[in-house]
């Protein structure tokens, strides 16, 4: 696969212990976020897929949605996190730049702040169909790091 | 492999696809059940399990499957063409205006609704009505159903079988365009290349003639997603080993299976009802300006769906689920389901362009039964990925660039329109060039843009 960073995280989110980035797919664009826990990956994850849309810097984080979501494994759980946010982010007008995730037991809390879409000041590119279960992984790395991707159909 | 993979491309075609194209083409004539071979398009391309530009038939009473992945997220994805009474001057003489018109006109881009908001009962019955119940409610009229693959309602949806997130998320997109790829565009015929043909359809020299692509929106990218997830869960249980999670599917004739058919037959109705809901909009912006305009639907063919159809196999008609992701069904001459007006040239095949490029009008082949299910390309292809596109140009600039050259853009967002520049897909020329050398389908009608409208 041919992957490069394209859009990242500065090293401000680095610095924070976790960062993220997009990376390339033939039609469409890969998320992948990284950090010392799997609820961190996640979240950075949650960062990356805004990114698809506008800069998560424009997005103030003023209104928050509750998401809880379950699944069999850990990559299965990327796709749902993922895809509730995708479906609050359709229905409610919303984009997210703030994320708190918990993790237990293959069950996910979470909560996930951001504002409605203002097409002048996000200059939205894209809407996200859904997190897709290709490239879809969520693995330890030798150093430690957590690392949670799929790729996004836009 | 159960049945070769087999690719339609020339050389440089194939050089320009990606190895998942060729990995995932694989996997695909690896599932239960399927007949014949795997194909992918001229245009392949890299897709979720299926390669987009992908077609694979399966037989129910062969332990065949359907796959939420080769039908993919934006289920019934398609493309309309109407044809008018206008020619490109008559367009040129008001195109800034309604180049205006249609982009206020027409709902696009992130965070856009529709003016309609449906009830419960309202969504069944669009849901199981498509594009016939969109004209009972005053859109469009019952002379346009006549074009429509399967006369505008697919027979089978089951909105039971949708989450109560797919019925949300639809709640206030009917009639909107999406954004990415999606566009409604005028265009002109720059170039007759089947003369009879052309004159079945109706595409004269000149004309001026209006493309609309887009889907099932938030409808259908929720049922992808929940059944993407749930056939994945219920794999093991039906002895499934996937190679590939996003190849995720069911027994056709397995309750998941079945629910699965229900619900992507209602998101293809959705798909028809709002294609036909935009076509109205679309009429209304154009006549405000030009006020006798006449925009005749020439056909509707959607090309990211799973359809039961009959095939000669060996000799022997057999009832087949045919996937198409990302490729457009292209029946030949006299076939019984071709509008009787246009049944004699093919089933018209429509092949949009990228912004700012050529779009085509195919006609079926009799060949194509044999070498594809008679399935056809459905596009250019992207060549570049997003990001790389939106590194390489600048939104405005595209837009003034194509101006300059006659094409008015119209979006919300700058950076979609970077991420989509024309150059960032593969030349649809030489797609549908080698889709007619290979004898999926003949060219009749080379389209050039005017106007675009895009998310």
């Amino acid at each position: 696969m041919s992957q490069g960073r394209a859009r990242s995280a500065g090293p401000a989110a680095a610095g924070g212990g976790g960062d993220w980035e997009h990376f390339a797919h033939g039609a469409d664009i890969g998320v992948r976020g990284r950090g010392q826990t799997v609820a961190q990956a996640f979240e950075q994850a949650a960062e990356a897929l805004t990114a698809v849309v506008t800069d998560p810097s424009r997005v103030r984080p003023l209104v928050a949605v509750p998401i809880h979501c379950r699944a069999p494994d850990l990559e299965l759980l990327l796709y749902e996190w993922l895809n509730n946010l995708v479906f609050h982010m359709a229905t409610q007008h919303l984009l997210f730049s703030a994320f708190k995730v918990t993790i237990v037991d293959g069950e996910l809390d979470a909560e996930a702040r951001g504002e409605h879409v203002d097409v002048e000041r996000h200059a939205p590119a894209v809407e996200v169909k859904g997190a897709t279960l290709t490239e879809l992984l969520v693995r330890q790395g030798p150093d430690g790091c957590w690392r949670a991707q799929c790729i996004v159909d836009v | 492999m159960r049945v070769p993979a087999v690719f339609y491309a020339d050389e440089a075609l194939l050089a320009d696809m990606d190895d998942k194209v060729r990995e995932q083409l694989c996997n695909v004539a690896s599932l239960p059940g399927i007949v014949g071979a795997a194909y992918a398009m001229p245009d392949a391309h890299w897709g979720y399990g299926f390669p987009i530009g992908g077609v694979a038939a399966f037989d129910a009473e062969q332990g065949g499957v359907v796959s939420a992945g080769g039908v993919g997220f934006d289920i019934s994805c398609g493309v309309r063409t109407l044809v008018s009474n206008l020619t490109r001057a008559d367009i040129v003489a008001v195109q800034e205006r309604l180049a205006h018109e249609l982009s206020r006109a027409i709902p696009a881009g992130v965070g856009s609704t529709g003016r309609l908001r449906l009830s419960d009962h309202e969504m069944d019955a669009m849901l199981t009505g498509g594009a016939r119940w969109a004209v009972a409610r005053g859109y469009g009229s019952s002379e346009d159903l006549e074009h429509i693959e399967e006369g505008g309602c697919i027979a089978g949806a089951d909105p039971a079988a949708l989450s109560h997130r797919a019925r949300e998320r639809q709640r206030e997109e009917m009639g909107t365009l999406g954004s990415g790829n999606h566009y409604l565009e005028v265009q002109w015929v720059a170039e007759v290349l089947d003369a009879a043909a052309a004159a079945a359809f109706g595409l004269r020299a000149d004309a001026a003639v209006v493309s609309i692509h887009c889907g099932s929106r938030g409808l259908g990218h929720q049922v992808g997603t929940d059944y993407l997830r749930d056939m994945v869960v219920a794999a093991p249980s039906f002895g499934l080993r996937l190679p590939d999670r996003e190849l995720a599917c069911a027994p056709i004739l397995s309750d998941l299976g079945q629910r699965y058919l229900g619900a992507m037959r209602a998101a293809m109705n959705c798909a028809l009802a709002n294609r036909q809901i935009l076509t109205h909009l679309c009429r209304e912006a154009f006549r405000s300006i030009l006020p006798g305009f006449d925009g005749r639907l020439l056909y509707d063919v959607s090309h990211n769906i799973c359809k039961e159809e009959w095939h000669a196999v060996d000799g022997r008609e057999r009832r087949l689920h045919v996937h198409r992701k990302g490729a457009t069904r292209a029946f030949g001459p006299d076939h019984a389901v071709v509008p009787a007006s246009l049944r004699s040239h093919g089933q018209p095949v429509l092949i949009g362009g990228s912004m700012g490029t050529a779009s085509y009008v195919l006609a079926g082949c009799t060949t194509g039964e044999a070498l594809a299910w008679s399935s056809a390309c459905h596009g250019a292809g992207r060549s570049m990925s997003r990001n790389q596109a939106s590194r390489q140009w600048h939104g405005r600039q595209l837009v003034d660039d194509l101006a300059a050259r006659g094409i008015l853009i119209r979006s919300p967002s700058l950076r979609g329109v970077a991420e989509e520049a024309p150059g960032a897909y593969k030349s649809v020329e030489r797609v549908v060039d080698v889709a007619e050398r290979a004898g999926l389908a003949r060219k009749v009608a080379r389209l050039e843009p005017l106007v675009c409208v895009k998310g």
